[in-house]
């Protein structure tokens, strides 16, 4: 029943126009726009040019479109309209659904990091992580980043009353996220008080661990706290996900509020 | 009490205060179609939707299909159809497409393309239910509904919003679906749909259970007669409760035919009429 509900919520992502658009290609979109707006090859003297750092945060920022952002959106938008009430009528496990929504962020997270990662080698002369440990910390980072981004958009979705609001809402929050956290700007060029914030959200430590993955050693002295922090991140990430997963398990809920 | 599918003792639901759901007794039968009849605002939803584990209760026992309805498991809603009030949202799965993974879900499904034939979306198989018609979509809802070939059936105001014609189609249709044994709880606010369909009427105004009969049971409440006759040029009216009477001492004043004469029956509108109105009089506002 899992496999089925994959198949059905890849059907549904991918017939989306909106989830296609916005969610899907938008990473792919700005790092070719920001790529070739900031052309500045030389960051602090590393040889780290800004589309190569702008990758490592393109690469984060896309897990938190797809597994935070979408989640959010659309299952808050399927409650509205009674398509968790119709769900929840059917002898359909919770479990079944919660790992059909779960495959599906992972395979559209695997196809958006791999179309990402070839643009980064294609136009800004990325090179792929040298050795088995580089991909070590790619697998972790990876994964508890998706699985702290999906807890967070199962978590938010339940938070969120009106569907039709979801997206509007959202949006900012995750623009001023991406702003802050290392996304659009090199994150040591932001004021320090803006630095304080976004270091209590996940985004600035997931595209910090993405950068230990993907810019040469040399750049770890430019960093702000002088390190990749990889303990750090793994700290944070985790504290976010666990979070995200009581939120969600308090939280979730087949109807509207109103229809109990 | 035998093979009651529904059992209901008891039933109070309250919204801020006001009881939407006033101390409901229910029984349903096996094999049984019953209509839960009432204007809207009755609490015949409130009270489905409680059947069908959606909603919380304040008091009362409830038992469908033996068991608590607020502890639906999988396995209650394998035997469980289910057609809500609102219409299937739109989707980017095609009415084959949503049908076929509903097949998943339940160990004898029926088969899609037979389903789609009986519900008449053969045609529509391959559209979205945005690109369906009212009706159609209605007639969607109802193969998802009984895709699973459940031993119980809610349809919940099935044809709000259809004219006649489409009405008597979407009857048709249930008939077709549910003459083997399977039973159905209706809810409508539509007296002509509760005597087409079902075998038993329970009479919803304001929570409360005003009648509870067979159509004919519910004719047969009905006392009295209406007779009208022509006189001197003047319509005059009388209502009976002994009607041969009062047509024997017409015919004597009359030679040959009386003029205007009609003798008319209450209908089962009147009724239904008569039942919520009644209720409502002696009920105070809310």
């Amino acid at each position: 029943m899992t496999a089925d509900r994959f198949v059905v919520e890849v059907k549904e992502f991918m017939r989306s126009r909106e989830q296609m658009i916005f969610i899907f290609f938008f990473p792919m979109i700005f790092l070719a726009l920001f790529g070739a707006i900031f052309n500045t090859d030389d960051l602090y003297g590393t040889g780290v040019s800004f589309g190569q750092y702008f990758l490592a945060g393109m690469i984060a920022s896309g897990m938190l479109n797809t597994g935070f952002q979408s989640l959010a959106i659309s299952i808050s938008i399927d409650r509205s309209e009674d398509v968790l009430k119709r769900i929840h009528a059917t002898p359909l496990p919770p479990t079944a659904y919660f790992f059909g929504k779960i495959l599906q962020v992972l395979a559209v997270s695997v196809v958006q990091i791999a179309l990402l990662i070839v643009m980064g080698v294609l136009l800004f002369d990325v090179t792929l992580p040298p050795d088995a440990w580089h991909w070590f910390t790619f697998a972790w980072v990876f994964i508890l980043g998706l699985a702290c981004s999906t807890a967070w958009g199962i978590a938010t979705s339940s938070l969120l009353r009106n569907g039709k609001a979801a997206s509007a809402i959202l949006t900012p929050v995750v623009l001023v996220l991406q702003f802050t956290s290392g996304v659009f700007f090199v994150f040591t060029e932001l004021p320090t008080w803006l630095q304080r914030f976004a270091e209590i959200f996940p985004l600035k430590w997931l595209a910090q661990g993405m950068r230990a993955v993907f810019l040469p050693e040399q750049f770890e002295a430019a960093e702000a706290a002088g390190s990749w922090q990889l303990p750090l991140i793994a700290v944070m990430l985790t504290v976010w996900l666990v979070a995200g997963l009581v939120i969600s398990a308090r939280t979730f809920r087949w109807l509207r509020l109103d229809d109990r | 009490m035998t093979d009651a599918v529904v059992q209901v003792r008891g039933l109070v639901k309250s919204y801020g205060g006001a009881r939407a759901v006033d101390d409901l007794d229910l029984t349903i039968e096996r094999g049984e179609v019953f209509a839960l009849l009432g204007p809207n605002g009755a609490g015949k939803s409130t009270t489905v939707e409680i059947l069908e584990g959606f909603r919380t209760r304040d008091g009362g026992e409830v038992s469908v299909l033996g068991i608590d309805p607020i502890m639906a498991t999988r396995s209650w809603r394998e035997r469980v159809g289910l057609m809500l009030q609102s219409t299937s949202p739109r989707s980017f799965l095609t009415a084959r497409e949503a049908l076929t993974h509903a097949t998943a879900l339940y160990s004898h499904p029926r088969d899609v393309d037979e389903t789609l034939a009986a519900v008449g979306l053969t045609d529509k198989a391959d559209e979205k239910p945005q690109e369906l018609s009212g009706g159609q979509r209605r007639r969607l809802d109802v193969a998802l509904a009984v895709i699973g070939r459940p031993e119980l059936i809610f349809l919940d105001e099935p044809t709000t919003g259809f004219d006649p014609e489409a009405r008597r189609q979407f009857w048709r249709l249930i008939e077709s679906l549910t003459d083997d044994g399977t039973t159905v709880v209706l809810t409508t606010h539509y007296l002509d749909e509760a005597d087409h369909l079902a075998d038993r009427i329970g009479i919803l105004a304001r929570g409360r259970l005003v009648a509870l009969d067979t159509p004919a049971g519910l004719r047969s409440l009905a006392t009295g007669a209406r007779v009208s006759w022509s006189e001197d040029g003047v319509t005059r009216t009388e209502t009976t409760t002994g009607p041969s009477a009062l047509l024997r001492d017409l015919l004597a004043r009359h030679d040959g035919e009386v003029p205007g004469l009609e003798v008319v029956h209450p209908s089962l509108e009147d009724v239904y009429l008569d039942l919520i109105g009644q209720t409502a009089d002696a009920g105070a506002e809310s």
